[in-house]
């Protein structure tokens, strides 16, 4: 479930072996080529996943899907997404323009700049430099990824701000303030990661899973941080059953209902795009990102790493889309409780109790023990006190919250 | 060269190559679309009929109490991450510490949630 | 003593001019929003300068906690207030604020002035005390002294943030148990559907976590 961490931290390189040794024309050259590269992958990433979450939707109703453009349909977003150059672009009179025409800008970046500290794969020569793939590695690196999903609210509230018209603003209040509550497990839970590594940086991160199965976080934390980080990644991305956001029902399009032509095939692009990001995080942090199963045998070349990642990456790509298939979305008390009432405290309470398993085992159990017993007074207590309330009220019994 | 650079000069390049394909698809998209107004276009949806009021209403001031919950526990993770990395030089100290701090901010929470702002009705 | 290069001054005149840009938008913006969004450029450029003085940490923190979350909760904070008009700026709406806010202003620029010319600065250092050595190292020497020297300041934050959380229950709290019938006071745009669903519904004064 957990293991002795090594001291990480301060034995590792300073990021990437290529800023080594000066930075000169090559490097930036190679520079230019990674970004070149993680930006086409992205992008072909985002359009397979569209066109994969559609096929596989359509396949679990029995239906046939987009079958029409290219084999299988897989230019299907392409030809979508042409589509809409072609749509006249609406900006409504009461909008608030400058921050209307801001808004697809704000939710699309913070997208594509998580997806850079991600390793894709091992290290690789280029022109006899080593480098490795992935894009950047600063120092504070999975901070930056929380820092890029606490950033991305923005986009989402300003738009149904900017509208200027009601579905969009309440659609947008609601999102931004289901995201802030989510944005703390996901937080906590990534503390998680951090306690068994030692670092902050998501190479060491990769590096400490990559000897073997059973030192991937997934199963050194016992389960738990990865299950509440999938949960709460999946409502910072507004994917269902966390889709409240846009519930047509009550809500038509959400925050982008007043947006239409490119503009709305942008925040179209940053949700799965975020998607696919947040899906490439978890492999990371949890499932040991590039490396294999087995231990790292020195295979030559780049190819297996990013194998393996990329099969990783389908695996929760898949979930998602699976996910929304089958459940039914969440009302919004059921969605705070989940997220304020189970999440976070589950998260606060294991964080405690690994912390003190990493120290020693008996602490660990101490802690447990502690946790649960407390755990279980403050509920007798809080039953207790609502059943006075109540007698002094001479109210009816307390309802049970629903679900 | 500068550390700045060193560590984020990807990502800052990748920043750049976001807010320039954006701005690209944006300019395309002004040349390639047609350009019909009628004043009825710009009224804001909703559902059919014609606005009531402005679009910019009171939102509730439970929104309030969630962005300052999240607030609190954004701190503490903050403060939750240099822990984390020097846990084992911190040792049995660190531990207590930080399970002082959490349960004071679990107090907060607890008491939210026994004054019934953390339920959405 | 490492000297600025060309890259460092670049970084540096650009977050400088991020910096005050988002400074002055915050304080002429009319709209609100506007000026929270000001202010949150602003916090990216300090950002940015902290990055350059080789405090990823404080960066780290900078944009996560102020802009992505104490930004937010100003946004809420308007939204909640309702903003469907713009501020009349013309308009002095604490009397004799403008002259003490002015001559503070200046006294803010003459000590600032003061200091330059009486200070000798450390220039070219990146920074005062340095990374020690690899990538973390920052983190933790913010960490040693974090929970070690200032431990009691750093449970004292919890304090506070309790406080203000218990502050913010009590002032937004829903009506107490004795009046259940009282229709809430919360203004409606957030509710679509009739209030009669709402008060069909039993409406327990505290509640029960489920098991």
């Amino acid at each position: 479930m957990y293991s002795k961490r090594e001291a990480v931290g301060s034995v590792t390189l300073a990021g990437d072996p290529l800023f080594g040794g000066g930075v000169d024309g090559a490097v930036v050259l190679i520079v230019l080529l990674k970004t070149g590269v993680a930006f086409a992958a992205l992008m072909v990433s985002v359009l397979f996943m569209v066109w994969f979450e559609r096929k596989v939707v359509s396949d679990m109703q029995n239906r046939i899907g987009p079958n029409r453009a290219g084999p299988w349909g897989t230019l299907q977003t392409l030809a979508d997404g042409i589509k809409l150059f072609f749509k006249e672009d609406l900006l409504p009179e009461q909008a608030d323009r400058r921050i209307f025409r801001l808004a697809p800008y704000l939710s699309i970046v913070p997208a594509f700049l998580a997806f850079a500290v991600v390793p894709l794969g091992g290290v690789i020569t280029i022109a006899g430099r080593e480098t490795r793939l992935q894009l950047a590695d600063p120092p504070v690196g999975i901070l930056f990824l929380l820092a890029m999903s606490s950033v991305a609210v923005y986009g989402v509230m300003l738009a149904g701000w900017s509208s200027g018209s009601k579905y969009p603003l309440l659609g947008s209040v609601r999102a931004s303030a289901q995201m802030v509550s989510y944005e703390a497990a996901l937080g906590l839970s990534m503390a998680a990661v951090v306690l068994v590594t030692g670092s902050l940086l998501t190479s060491d991160i990769v590096s400490e899973q990559s000897r073997s199965i059973v030192d991937w976080n997934l199963f050194r934390l016992g389960f738990l941080p990865f299950g509440i980080f999938l949960v709460a990644a999946t409502a910072e991305l507004n994917r269902p059953p966390f889709d409240l956001v846009e519930a047509e029902q009550e809500l038509v399009g959400g925050f982008h209902t007043e947006y239409s032509s490119l503009r709305f095939a942008l925040f179209f692009l940053a949700e799965f795009m975020s998607t696919v990001t947040m899906s490439a995080v978890m492999v990371t942090l949890f499932l040991g990102g590039p490396s294999g199963p087995g231990p790292d045998r020195g295979f030559p070349g780049a190819f297996l790493p990013v194998f393996w990642f990329l099969a990783k990456l389908m695996i929760f790509l898949f979930i998602y889309v699976w996910l929304r298939a089958t459940l039914p979305r969440l009302r919004y008390d059921q969605l705070m409780d989940l997220g304020w009432k189970r999440l976070i405290p589950l998260s606060l309470f294991w964080l405690l109790v690994l912390a003190a398993m990493i120290l020693d085992r008996r602490y660990g159990f101490a802690v447990f023990g502690a946790g649960i017993l407390l755990g279980l007074l403050l509920l007798r207590a809080v039953q207790v006190g609502q059943s006075a309330t109540d007698d002094a009220a001479g109210a009816a019994p307390a309802v049970r919250e629903a679900g | 060269m500068s550390a700045f650079l060193r560590g984020y000069l990807s990502v800052l390049v990748f920043g750049f190559a976001a807010v320039a394909m954006v701005g690209a698809m944006l300019g395309a998209g002004r040349l390639l679309r047609p350009s019909r107004p009628q004043p009825q276009k710009y009224i804001a949806y909703e559902s059919g009929v014609d606005p009531v009021g402005t679009g910019w209403s009171q939102s509730q001031v439970r929104y309030y109490i969630f962005a300052l919950l999240f607030v609190m526990f954004d701190v503490e993770a903050v403060f939750i991450f240099p822990w984390a990395i020097r846990l084992e030089a911190l040792g049995i100290f660190g531990l207590v510490e930080m399970l002082i701090f959490i349960v004071i901010l679990a107090l907060g929470l607890v008491y939210a949630w026994r004054k019934g702002v953390l339920r959405w009705v | 003593m490492l000297a600025a290069t060309k890259v460092d001054v670049a970084v540096f005149g650009a977050s400088a001019v991020i910096v005050l840009a988002g400074a002055i938008g915050v304080v002429i913006s009319a709209n609100p929003v506007h000026a929270a969004l000001s202010l949150v450029m602003t916090l990216f450029g300090v950002a940015v300068l902290f990055v350059a003085q080789e405090a990823h940490f404080l960066a780290a923190v900078q944009v996560i906690v102020y802009a992505g979350a104490i930004v937010v909760l100003f946004l809420f904070v308007i939204m909640l207030l309702g903003v469907d008009r713009r501020e009349n700026v013309a308009r002095e709406e604490l009397r004799g604020q403008r002259p003490i806010a002015f001559l503070l202003g200046i006294a803010t620029i003459a000590e600032f002035v003061l200091l330059t010319r009486g200070t000798s600065w450390v220039t070219g250092a990146e920074s005062v005390v340095g990374p020690a050595s690899g990538p973390g190292a920052n983190v933790e020497t913010l960490a040693r002294s974090l929970f070690t020297r200032y431990l009691l300041a750093f449970e004292i934050t919890s304090v506070l943030l309790v406080i203000a959380v218990v502050g913010a229950v009590v002032l937004a709290r829903r009506p107490p148990p004795e009046r259940p019938e009282e229709p809430e006071p919360l203004a409606v745009p957030e509710r679509l559907h009739t209030p009669q669903l709402d008060d069909a519904a039993p409406v327990p004064a505290t509640e029960v976590p489920a098991p």
